[in-house]
């Protein structure tokens, strides 16, 4: 090779290797802010945060006062209205779209699966803040005027669960959160179930009928059992958005800063506090105080949904380990 | 009862209690599209979409929200999505099984199910508090930290998707890993990529909490980055909230449009990647 074409071609090269750490460090940067993204978020919030936790210290957390005019607030309420909420929300939502994977993995003809997954996997993601107008539009009303008085007629009586189901029919409360929550997460939870029992490979599934199981016994017994780390992943993913959700909770709920025995009352979540009143906080101690709400809300969603995702990824391995 | 028959009813109820569930939540989930279809339907008309939102009482439009919905979502992706592709392709490409990958995939994951509204006040902290005011800019910003980490997901996916020969074919022939992810990784992970801005898309233009306090809301005709804009979520959220029939009707016609849109986009997003995939594959 004579001295020109070396010349051309270390330049050649030193262009590429260039090229190679510009872009290699592109990623690398990108790559680490996303690592920072958290990171900035819980500085940003704690920082925000720190006023009404200095001043208010534990008391933030268990008590319930919430007192703008006095300037004295506790997140006791709130933290109730959203664990509450989101609990009933998964009693109704986990039992319904178990039934749906079952359905869909299961007992479904073929020719209907492909438009009902479909179909389910669209509706997950329809925003939430439809979901929320139609609860205050639709679901609020009918409430009110039929199921509401027919629960306070039927269920405010009994000794144990009475005061569950007891006060004037508001329409709009905690337990037209909950079903309006239920909704929302519904499609979502379906499709993840749908997709960690479509993991269970099919010679496990055979080897069931083999023994003469029945079908519900397949599912109950292998499914089940084999896909139960994904199934509750899938469930605590969907409790990660319901404890989380705004919108859909936002319309229905009430905005009441109080804890009420009863379900058909109106109460308050973390995050419809914080839509609610933070463009209007007035002073530097209420906007700081919503702020530590959603310190709180961060806490508690971010230990769920790190569960959530760990468990999720340990089923990811193991399917990976058994191809 | 004999076993076998108690069997044989346990397998039949519990199937028919699946079948009910599922009939149950497709009933639901048919009723809320049914009102906002038909509710929403009733208040489009030309006006929709040339006039501005009205004062309480009178007739209008949402062209000023449409146009501000828009702006910010396209910003917003211009914003998330390059660091969003560039991430992913650090995780498929360069970072692959290491600590930090792990780490970053692990975070992300959990950024991907955050609650928004946590987002908005972060970007309230960070952007709108030092300038003073509410903006679009702040309102862009909060929809790019939504849009990253669902771009992240779909680039890390669809990359790894890409198969190791062609790669290898590339690296033997001399070629960096830059100019084999840009000459040939990137190109045939096109639909994928695709389909993971398409989904970026839809998940931003329906969020609503974390524009409450960043871009705020405006009743009149903006262009002004540096000034709060009006845009379609938080429309739909105060007029849906007010006494006014005008305005709950507004609110309707403008949920009607977003979930029109998303619905779209997501279907375009199977679209893009169930007929473009195969197509390359078979060539």
């Amino acid at each position: 090779m004579d001295q020109l074409s070396l010349a051309v071609e270390s330049s050649h090269a030193r262009r590429q290797r260039l090229g190679e750490r510009l872009f290699a460090s592109a990623t690398l940067i990108a790559a680490v802010l996303v690592l920072a993204l958290l990171g900035g978020v819980t500085i940003a919030l704690v920082n925000g945060a720190w006023p009404a936790l200095a001043r208010f210290q534990l008391g933030f957390v268990t008590r319930s006062i919430w007192n703008p005019v006095t300037e004295q607030f506790g997140a006791l309420a709130a933290v109730y209205g959203t664990i509450i909420t989101s609990l009933i929300a998964m009693l109704i939502a986990v039992p319904v779209s178990f039934g749906v994977a079952v359905f869909l993995t299961e007992l479904s003809p073929r020719w209907l699966k492909r438009p009902v997954g479909v179909a389910i996997e669209l509706l997950a993601a329809v925003p939430s803040i439809i979901f929320g107008i139609w609860g205050l539009f639709v679901l609020a009303p009918i409430l009110q005027e039929t199921v509401e008085p027919w629960l306070i007629g039927l269920l405010g009586p009994l000794p144990a669960i009475g005061p569950l189901f007891r006060g004037p029919p508001y329409g709009i409360g905690v337990l037209t959160a909950a079903l309006v929550l239920a909704i929302m997460v519904l499609p979502f939870i379906s499709s993840v179930m749908r997709d960690v029992f479509e993991t269970v490979p099919d010679v496990l599934k055979e080897s069931g009928y083999g023994l003469g199981a029945t079908t519900w016994e397949v599912v109950w017994q292998v499914v089940v059992p084999h896909s139960r780390v994904g199934i509750v992943g899938g469930i605590m993913l969907g409790l990660g958005r319901a404890l989380g959700e705004t919108m859909a909770v936002t319309f229905v709920i009430g905005n009441a800063h109080r804890i009420s025995s009863s379900l058909l009352a109106p109460g308050t979540t973390i995050s419809a506090s914080i839509a609610n009143e933070f463009t209007e906080a007035v002073g530097s101690l209420y906007t700081s105080s919503l702020i530590a709400l959603g310190v709180l809300l961060f806490l508690i969603t971010f230990s769920v949904i790190a569960v959530a995702r760990f468990m999720l990824l340990r089923l990811e391995r193991r399917a990976l380990s058994s191809v | 009862m004999s076993r076998s028959l108690r069997r044989k009813v346990t397998n039949a109820l519990a199937l028919a209690l699946s079948a009910v569930a599922t009939v149950i939540g497709l009933t639901c989930l048919a009723a809320i599209l049914w009102t906002l279809v038909s509710d929403g339907l009733a208040g489009v008309s030309g006006h929709l979409f040339t006039d501005m939102t009205p004062p309480p009482g009178s007739a209008g439009g949402l062209l000023n929200a449409i146009y501000g919905s828009a702006a910010l979502t396209v910003i917003g992706i211009l914003i998330g999505a390059p660091i969003g592709i560039l991430a992913g392709t650090y995780l498929a490409e360069y970072g692959r099984e290491t600590r930090l990958a792990g780490v970053i995939r692990f975070i992300n994951d959990v950024l991907l199910s955050a609650p928004s509204i946590i987002v908005g006040l972060f970007i309230y902290q960070v952007v709108v508090v030092p300038v003073g005011h509410f903006s679009a800019v702040a309102g862009a910003l909060a929809l790019a930290v939504i849009a990253i980490p669902v771009t992240v997901r779909t680039t890390e996916d669809m990359l790894r998707l890409v198969p190791q020969g062609m790669k290898d074919a590339s690296t033997a022939l001399g070629a960096y890993p830059w100019r084999t992810i840009l000459g040939v990784v990137y190109p045939a992970a096109r639909s994928g990529i695709v389909t993971g801005l398409l989904l970026a898309i839809a998940r931003v233009s329906g969020e609503t909490a974390p524009l409450l306090f960043t871009a705020l809301n405006n009743q009149f005709w903006s262009t002004d980055l540096a000034a709060p804009i009006a845009n379609l979520p938080v429309v739909i959220y105060q007029f849906a909230m007010s006494p006014y029939p005008e305005w709950q009707q507004l609110a309707w016609s403008g949920a009607l449009l977003i979930t029109l849109t998303i619905l779209l986009l997501s279907i375009a997003a199977r679209f893009v990647l169930a007929v473009l995939q195969p197509a390359k594959r078979s060539r």
